[in-house]
């Protein structure tokens, strides 16, 4: 699990892939237990499939899909049992890495000194049916959180401790653009183990292959058997067919360069104009990362706590200073949004913001859809931003395909 | 097994924690700004440099990000690599920033730090320095100035152009003072003069070609109001000043100062990380789109 925390390490695997049965599912909840992780994973809960603390494998969404559509969201019984065939749902892995409140330290005072204690021990957690875009989402976070010149301690203590269970995707959803981002639907690395979920009637099994030592570890642990070349070529195909079954694709642009040049287009006017700037997308957003702080005292005023919260680029106080805020139309802060998201994160962080998951089309109130935008921006731009395959910066980075 | 000496030391890396340091003198600069000296206790920060910041915590009350005015009663580093010392002026503006300039010596404020990148004196050997303030602007500057000051011989004219709203609101009149004794050349102006001021009235821009700076070697530290950085640079760069040599303090929001809340972003630029301190070649354009 550390090599798997930590996509600076290579992890040297070349695993021989097993199959296990979907019986397999309660030793592998036992082993994750018994090595002392909180297991987390999907699970159908108010009429969708919801990510929560789960106690048993039986807690998983069997035969449960989803339907999305820009700003719509509707769970639906699947023709068989699957416990993945669904697409991403309201939440992502970041509400249990990086939570939507968290104590960063607390404080005694005395009369002649403070005391102070930070984070503490983050929960470890074993998180089960992690999509591949969701895989670099977690990679993207790492980057913001713990690789920089500062690590956060609730992030990186939560990042060490975790172990990532992949689910290969083989049905995309109609709002998933992973594929046009790079990011999926096959799991490449950032995982300690990956599964491609296959049905077939009352065979219902998951070709299995370990990502770290901690995953090879664990799936010696379960009911297998070596993996036969039709299966496996089986799992190969229906992944590689999800690749173009995506409902939506980012347009093939210089994406930084498109935001960049963008920033005084007139179709911020258009977007604004629709955008109830609520911040939903930036709550679904698996790697949107802002925070807030809160300070709170108990009643004698001598015990104090500092509480990270979420925050949105989407708020109006989001960039209020001495002096009033800095983004206060609708306009600039849905330019801050994408911008960052498709442009300036690269500069920033090494890689793009956006994996292609499409939550933030699906839980957007109106139905915005950041591909259409970015096609909408790239529409009004000159021939050379167009220019993907040509220029020096249209490479694989521009379009977010960055290994981790 | 983490030992408790491991998990002490952890909880020390923690760049989100505070430490606390204690006030050992408090000045009144205006009627809204107070300068404070602080004194690391058991475990000191690592040493600031002059433009860098701090996050300053009001138990309780929450943290602001504060730019160093100084590195202590001596001037310097006060022997190793540690911030022993810290001077920060505050201006009474919201809660935190009340509450910070209400402190009474004896008392404990947490800080942490340092973070962001400071002024780059070293590119500025060999130059004339034209160090630009408006308002609380001219603290974050005091330092740069100090330290060109204590290595006098490595610089050619120190020019100080101060700005203020009035005369009640001027920053460090007697130190203004003590530098023009040491050679500084030191003008000041107001936009609003009171009964008995006697000097500049105006913009501080106004200042500048009086100043008059030699092109091809000056390096000139702006801080203050985005809107007279943004002149300044402007008339520094029709004296042909290059805009590398411009260098510009940014403000933005920040809640951490570690590259984690996304505040204080200007374009691809995380101030606390990236900035405060920018050279305006890569300012210029992000401070010129509105709501950037």
């Amino acid at each position: 699990m550390q090599q798997g925390s930590n996509p600076g390490v290579v992890t040297v695997c070349a695993p021989e892939p097993v199959v296990i049965g979907v019986d397999a599912l309660p030793a592998l909840f036992s082993a994750l237990r018994a090595w002392g992780y909180t297991v987390v994973g999907p699970t159908v809960r108010d009429g969708a499939i919801v990510l929560s603390e789960l106690e048993s494998a039986a807690e998983l969404p069997y035969g449960w899909g989803v339907e999305t559509e820009a700003g719509q969201y509707r769970v639906r019984r699947r023709s068989d049992t699957a416990a993945f065939g669904h697409s991403a749902g309201p939440q992502s892995w970041k509400n249990f890495l990086h939570p939507p409140r968290a104590r960063m330290w607390s404080a005694d005072r005395t009369a002649d000194a403070v005391t102070v204690s930070g984070a503490g021990e983050q929960p470890r957690y074993a998180l089960l049916g992690v999509r591949p875009c969701d895989v670099r989402a977690i990679g993207v976070l790492d980057r913001v959180l713990s690789h920089g010149q500062h690590a956060d301690a609730v992030y990186s203590g939560r990042r060490d401790g975790a172990f990532v269970i992949a689910v290969e995707c083989t049905e995309p959803g109609a709002t998933c653009f992973c594929a046009s981002m790079g990011c999926g639907p096959d799991a490449q690395s950032g995982y300690d183990l990956a599964l491609t979920e296959l049905v077939d009637g009352d065979d219902h099994r998951f070709v299995a292959r370990s990502g770290t030592e901690a995953g090879a570890r664990l799936l010696a642990q379960l009911p297998q058997r070596p993996a036969d070349d039709a299966t496996v070529h089986k799992a190969q195909a229906a992944v590689k067919r999800a690749a173009t079954e995506m409902g939506r694709a980012m347009p093939e642009v210089d994406l930084p360069r498109l935001m960049t040049e963008s920033r005084e287009s007139p179709h911020w006017d258009d977007v604004a104009s629709r955008c109830l700037t609520c911040g939903n997308c930036t709550m679904v957003c698996p790697t949107c990362f802002c925070t807030a702080t809160e300070d709170v005292t108990d009643l004698t005023g001598d015990h104090a706590e500092r509480w990270s919260v979420w925050d949105s680029c989407f708020s109006l106080d989001f960039t209020g200073m001495h002096g009033g805020e800095v983004r206060v139309s609708g306009q600039s802060r849905y330019r801050q949004w994408i911008s960052h998201k498709l442009g300036t994160w690269h500069e920033q962080f090494g890689s793009s913001g956006c994996v292609g998951c499409g939550r933030c089309i699906v839980w957007c109130p109106v139905g915005i859809d950041i591909t259409q935008e970015a096609a909408a921006l790239a529409a009004l731009r000159p021939p050379s931003v167009l220019d993907a395959a040509g220029g020096e910066t249209a490479d694989a980075e521009a379009v977010g395909i960055k290994e981790d | 097994m983490t030992t408790l000496t491991e998990a002490a030391e952890a909880e020390h890396a923690d760049p989100a924690v505070p430490r606390f340091y204690r006030v050992v003198s408090r000045r009144e600069d205006t009627y809204d700004t107070v300068t404070m000296e602080l004194a690391a206790q058991a475990d000191p920060l690592p040493l600031f440099a002059p433009g860098q910041f701090s996050m300053l915590t009001a138990f309780g009350i929450g943290e602001v990000p504060i730019s160093l005015s100084g590195l202590g009663s001596s001037g310097g580093d006060g022997g190793g690599p540690a911030a022993l010392r810290l001077q920060h002026t505050v201006r009474a503006v919201g809660a935190v920033t009340r509450s910070l300039c209400a402190v009474r010596p004896g008392q404990l404020i947490g800080v942490r730090g340092p973070f962001g990148t400071g002024w780059d004196l070293a590119s500025a050997i060999g130059h004339d320095l034209l160090i630009i303030a408006g308002g609380i602007g001219l603290a974050p500057l005091r330092p740069v100035l100090l330290a060109a000051l204590e290595d006098r011989s490595r610089y050619g004219r120190l020019v100080l152009l101060v700005g203020a709203r009035s005369p009640a609101d001027l920053l460090y009149p007697d130190e203004l003072e003590a530098w023009r004794e040491r050679g500084v050349e030191v003008a000041v102006t107001v936009d609003r003069p009171g009964e008995g001021w006697q000097g500049n009235v105006g913009v501080v821009t106004s200042l500048l070609e009086p100043a008059a700076p030699g092109a091809n070697q000056t390096t000139a530290f702006i801080c203050g109001p985005e809107i007279m950085m943004r002149y300044a640079a402007q008339a520094l760069i029709a004296l042909e000043v290059p805009t590398q040599r411009i260098q510009v303090s940014l403000e933005r929001t920040m809640r951490c100062g570690a590259g984690w809340c996304g505040h204080c972003q200007l374009g691809p630029l995380l101030l606390c990380r990236d900035g405060p301190v920018v050279t305006y070649d890569r300012a210029s354009e992000l401070m010129r789109i509105r709501e950037l």
